[in-house]
């Protein structure tokens, strides 16, 4: 599963700042104080904004609009804490005021069918684009970008032109905009870049008055100022610790804790252990991995969760080797105690000789099967 | 026949001389794929388990006449290792490289594809023709030959429905892994349409997942172009929901790249869909055997 990072609308401005596209000007606060100093500093009517890497804020009532510094104190205080749609908030964007006449929306994006990115803007935005989509496809304009020639002055006025843009003073604005966006999309290595709203004020200035901005984790080698804007803390507790131990984790509701090797697999466990009527807890893929570290870790990981019952080893020995995973599981198990029942499918390369050496040790709480199938009913029979 | 590898396959690596790249190219060398070079920048001259290594491609081909290459260079230099495959004049390029940069994998893509050379991956196993040839990281032994062609964007759910048909006694022609990445060379379209003119394929396994919209194309293409049967099967029905990512990606692709979306798409299409590896396999078989005359 290629990974991204999401950044905070903040941090998506930050950058929009760097690359040339008017936003607001705005501070962050992490406290009331913070945010009652952040509002005397900016002067004037100022929003507070939670931040969270989750859409639908205004609607849960994570923004709200001060006259007063005392007021985007009193306003910080209801919002910080608050959860949105399990995202809690910890931290706030305080930005100027801006007067709205028009909404617009503008996003580059990776066509993963066309293999080109692909440029969208609309004068209907400031709602939910997908409908817009669906109701008014010819009021949305598309414009693929050859990769190889790069952004082209006629793209930026093809756009305006489609999206039935008429102010020329705006065409001017939004075709900078649109310009400096495949700059930010290319140079830090975006996989989204959407403003949803571009605005026009009643003066006629065109501004970002939100950011998505998502970059591709496997380019952050070139961009470590963006690897560190991401935010370690919004991760869950064991998704954390996950990290630290460097095991792809990923927590889920039921019972049924999972190891599996190589993300397709693991998915495929997850509707299995389903279809025979579990739920699983979480999941960590050991990836091309399986040696005792890699078990340990990922069992610490899978058992600090208090939620689960029972777990369920399930292994494919590819370049894997199956003995080496058995060997894992019981170097595992002696190093540290583990009260849940284990099942374990070994099958592939090296299978039976995994198979005896588990048999030949053992141990009262594990469990061996042959097949997925049979592997997965046995450890959500025991996961009740 | 078989499809991308076969016997006609001269292998060059990428990488030879790395930890990795070493490893796999002497596997793939004692299946019997015939790798004829390496190229690793400065150590030309030297040889990896009897294969002689140069120190660019250019040199390689001209003296061993390769005309495939396995990448296995890391994610910062593979894009840079493809292009000079390609302007080599290489006419299948292999990519099991992880972690290249989608942009990179953006711009290689586009330069690749007017110029007729077969990219697969990156960030994938590698492709067998079982008997013929085998490049890249696919454990051969779980898979025979016959006659299913197999595709997948996952590695490991390949190896396991492989394992599952072979054990039901179903040999395959040719096994793709074409990478999960944003942007890979090969797409099951691609893939599709090559098994379909394969004279050793007779039924072709697809293996899905989450994400994209591929196996709508896919299905489609299914039903438009091909007189092979297809079964195929699909992962993460009950995955976590991906993160957000704006709107945008739903709106290009007109789908929400869920397990049971895809599904529904290529049923609507005629292609039976197998719940679980088991019985995609189950369903593989049958409709084999009642692919058989007699």
């Amino acid at each position: 599963m290629a990974a991204a990072v999401d950044l905070y609308e903040y941090q998506g401005k930050q950058l929009f700042a760097r690359a040339g596209i008017p936003v607001s000007e705005g501070r962050v606060a992490e406290t009331p104080a913070e945010a009652r100093t952040a509002a005397e500093e900016l002067g004037g009517q100022v929003v507070v904004k939670a931040q969270v890497l989750v859409g639908g804020r205004g609607k849960a009532g994570g923004i709200k609009l001060a006259d007063s510094p005392d007021e985007a104190e009193a306003y910080a205080s209801d919002i910080l804490g608050m959860d949105i749609r399990g995202h809690v908030v910890r931290r706030l964007w305080l930005e100027r005021a801006s007067e709205i006449a028009k909404e617009y929306y503008l996003s580059i994006t990776f066509d993963r069918g066309e293999k080109k990115p692909l440029f969208m803007l609309t004068t209907q935005g400031g709602v939910d684009i997908e409908e817009v989509a669906a109701e008014s496809p010819e009021a949305l304009a598309k414009l693929h970008v050859d990769p190889l020639v790069g952004f082209q002055p006629w793209q930026a006025r093809w756009l305006c032109f489609t999206a039935a843009i008429e102010d020329v003073g705006e065409q001017k604005q939004v075709a900078a905009i649109v310009e400096n966006l495949y700059g930010a999309f290319v140079d830090f290595d975006a996989m989204l870049c959407e403003v949803n709203p571009l605005i026009v004020t009643p003066e006629g200035e065109v501004k970002a008055l939100d950011s998505k901005f998502t970059v591709d984790d496997n380019a952050l080698y070139r961009h470590p100022e963006v690897g560190e804007m991401r935010d370690v803390e919004a991760a869950d507790p064991q998704e954390r610790l996950a990290r630290e131990k460097d095991v792809t984790y990923v927590k889920l509701d039921g019972e049924v804790g999972i190891l599996g090797n190589g993300a397709g697999l693991v998915m495929s466990t997850l509707d299995v252990i389903d279809q025979v009527g579990g739920r699983p807890a979480n999941f960590c893929d050991l990836g091309g991995g399986g040696d005792a570290e890699g078990v340990v870790a990922a069992l610490e990981v899978i058992t600090t969760d208090p939620q689960v019952k029972a777990i369920l080893f399930n292994i494919f020995g590819g370049i894997t080797r199956c003995d080496e995973v058995a060997r894992g599981i019981l170097e595992a198990l002696e190093r540290m105690t583990i009260e849940h029942p284990i099942v374990v499918r070994l099958d592939g390369t090296n299978a039976e000789e995994g198979r005896r050496l588990l048999a030949e040790a053992s141990p009262a709480n594990l469990h061996v099967e042959e097949t997925m199938l049979s592997a997965a009913e046995r450890v959500v029979e025991l996961s009740r | 026949m078989a499809i991308i590898v076969d016997r006609e396959t001269r292998l060059l690596v990428q990488g030879l001389t790395g930890r990795e790249g070493s490893f796999h190219a002497t596997r793939n060398k004692a299946y019997g794929t015939n790798v004829v070079a390496g190229v690793t920048p400065g150590k030309g001259g030297e040889e990896v388990e009897g294969v002689p290594v140069f120190d660019t491609v250019e040199a390689a081909v001209a003296e061993t006449g390769a005309n495939t290459a396995m990448v296995f260079v890391p994610a910062r230099f593979a894009a840079d290792a493809i292009y000079e495959a390609v302007a080599a004049g290489i006419e299948t390029v292999i990519c099991i490289t992880e972690g290249i940069p989608a942009h990179d994998m953006l711009r290689v893509y586009n330069h690749v594809r007017p110029r007729g050379v077969t990219l697969v991956g990156p960030n994938c196993p590698g492709v067998l023709s079982p008997g013929k040839s085998n490049v890249g990281i696919i454990p051969a032994e779980i898979f025979r030959e016959g006659t299913v062609g197999l595709v997948s964007r996952s590695g490991t759910l390949t190896y396991q429905i492989g394992h599952e048909l072979t054990q039901l006694g179903i040999g395959q022609s040719s096994i793709v892994g074409i990478g999960g990445d944003p942007v890979v060379g090969s797409s099951f379209v691609d893939v599709l349409e090559r098994f379909e003119a394969d004279p050793e394929t007779e039924l072709v396994v697809m293996v899905g997942e989450i994400g994209g919209a591929e196996e709508e194309k896919a299905a489609a293409f299914i039903e438009a172009e091909m007189s092979k049967p297809v079964v195929a099967y699909i992962a993460g029905f009950t995955a976590p929901p991906g993160k957000t990512m704006g709107h945008a990606g739903a709106i290009i692709s007109g789908t929400a790249g869920t397990a049971r979306a895809k599904k529904e798409a290529l049923e609507a299409h005629g292609v039976r869909v197998g719940t679980n590896p088991t019985e995609v396999a189950r369903l593989a078989a049958e409709v084999a055997r009642a692919g058989t005359p007699g």
